[in-house]
């Protein structure tokens, strides 16, 4: 690893302040999961390095007004164990729950996960399944617009996630197929039935996370697992490396959706 | 250069970091507690294995100027007064390690499992052992060792 200027703000103003004046040489850690990984393999060589860690206001969980509202540093595991979570959105709990591994859970946290949008990572697919708003330390972003492409996302340099709420559907479910290895998704779908409508969103599959249009039309007509039956993906985007062929993936998409809105009852 | 105070195994530490020391380094190579091993430095391995503020984590995931005022817990804190903790005698009494390699990050995580779940069925060990990778034994007798250690562990009121 470089060696780095490691500052701990105390304030999210400080930590914006910090990151500013570190120009294009700051980044932020939270969880570590992925940077010190990266860092550590010197594929990343920040001069400094700004640690959200003593910002515990950015922690916690809150349950209202049909929504649930998740602070940028709670980690999986927290989400995976909230009793709220767990009763409001029972397919996001179960999301947290398979990321990884224990450890892993108790360190890396909703906001490093969706500000690295990495195309295997599992919470792309429940922030865009469920119609979830990004909140950042200056705007908010809608799940849609949130996720660009491969490990690219809306917010600009010096922005900061700062929460993302999530509003409670009537009905989702979330099936993942993770590499045995990783843990990381080859395909993963969460597919919610909401107040605006169905929504079905893949991650693992393609450069970044999307939605099959074609199954929430179908699904909206008739919510049952055998709703998506013959709806293809197909490959020609897909991702295709060691782990599985695009054709498989694009069958897996399938198989996945179905088991999601099993899943959701 | 940052400095650190902490407690580890109970005792109060104090040490200078730089940046990007791991907590793994600050533990074998500063503090000389060398029975939290390093096995991959890929983050998959789980021989890193401690506790920072009773939860488990992977020492060579997290710098040590991140476990600034936490309380750091490893294998060697354990024992006491030389008579091992259950959850070890129960590695012992199961032959849940061969080399031997993996274990402290075995028993340090199944500590973990044990606080959420006193009576862990063997399906829950085994995917509560995702992030522990053992080369040796096939995990049956680690899994074996952790049920074990889990009874006597509730046997002992602990
Ligand atoms: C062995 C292993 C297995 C894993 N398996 C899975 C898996 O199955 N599924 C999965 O989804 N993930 C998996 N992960 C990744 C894990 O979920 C990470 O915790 C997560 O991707 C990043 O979160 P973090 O808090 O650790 O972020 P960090 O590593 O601290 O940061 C990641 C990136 O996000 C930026 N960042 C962090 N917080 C913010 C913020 N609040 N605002 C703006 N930018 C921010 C950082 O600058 C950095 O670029 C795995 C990781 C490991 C090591
Ligand atoms: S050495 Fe830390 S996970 Fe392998
Ligand atoms: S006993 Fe040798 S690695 Fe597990």
């Amino acid at each position: 690893m470089y060696e780095f200027n490691y500052q701990r703000p105390k304030s999210l103003a400080d930590a914006a302040k910090a990151l500013k004046s570190a120009g294009d040489g700051g980044k932020l850690v939270a969880g570590g999961q992925t940077l010190i990984p990266t860092l550590k393999q010197r594929l990343a060589q920040p001069s400094d390095l700004i640690d959200l860690g003593g910002l515990k206001d950015l922690a916690g969980i809150k349950v209202e007004g049909g929504k649930v509202t998740i602070g940028a540093l709670t980690t999986h595991a927290e989400v995976a164990h909230s009793a709220a979570v767990q009763k409001a959105i029972p397919a996001l709990a179960a999301l947290a729950e398979g990321i990884g591994d224990p450890q892993v859970r108790n360190r890396g946290t909703i906001g490093g996960s969706v500000a690295n949008a990495d195309p295997a990572a599992d919470y792309p697919a429940g922030v865009v399944g469920l119609g979830a708003t990004v909140h950042t330390n200056e705007r908010t972003i809608a799940a849609d617009q949130f996720f660009t492409g491969l490990f690219t996302t809306a917010l600009k340099p010096g922005e900061i996630v700062t929460a993302v709420s999530f509003p409670v559907p009537q009905k989702a479910g979330y099936a993942k197929f993770p590499n045995p290895a990783s843990r990381y998704c080859v395909v993963a779908v969460m597919a919610a039935k909401t107040a605006d409508g169905v929504r079905v969103a893949v991650t693992g599959a393609g450069p970044s996370v999307f939605r099959v249009k074609e199954m929430e039309a179908a699904l909206g007509k008739n919510w049952a697992p055998a709703a998506v039956d013959g709806i293809k993906v197909a490959p020609a985007n897909l991702n295709q490396d060691i782990h599985a062929s695009a054709e498989y993936r694009a069958h897996l998409v399938g198989v996945m959706a179905r088991r999601a809105i099993e899943a959701a009852g | 250069m940052p400095q650190v105070s902490m407690t580890v195994n109970g005792k109060a530490v104090s040490a200078t970091v730089e940046g990007r020391t791991l907590l793994v380094q600050l533990l074998r190579e500063q503090l000389g507690l060398t029975g939290t091993h390093v096995g991959c430095d890929t983050s998959q391995c789980g021989a890193c294995v401690v506790h920072v503020d009773g939860k488990s984590v992977k020492s060579c995931t997290m710098l040590a100027v991140q476990a600034n005022g936490a309380a750091v817990a490893t294998i060697e804190g354990l024992a006491t007064n030389g008579k091992l903790h259950p959850m070890q005698e129960a590695f012992r009494d199961n032959h849940g390690l061969q080399c031997g390699f993996c274990t402290p990050g075995m028993v340090m995580s199944a500590l973990d499992l044990v606080k959420h779940n006193a009576n862990p069925s063997e399906t829950q060990v085994r995917e509560w052992l995702e992030g522990n990778l053992c080369r040796c034994t096939g995990y049956h007798n680690i899994v074996k060792s952790i049920q074990a250690g889990a009874a006597a562990m509730r046997g002992a009121g602990r």
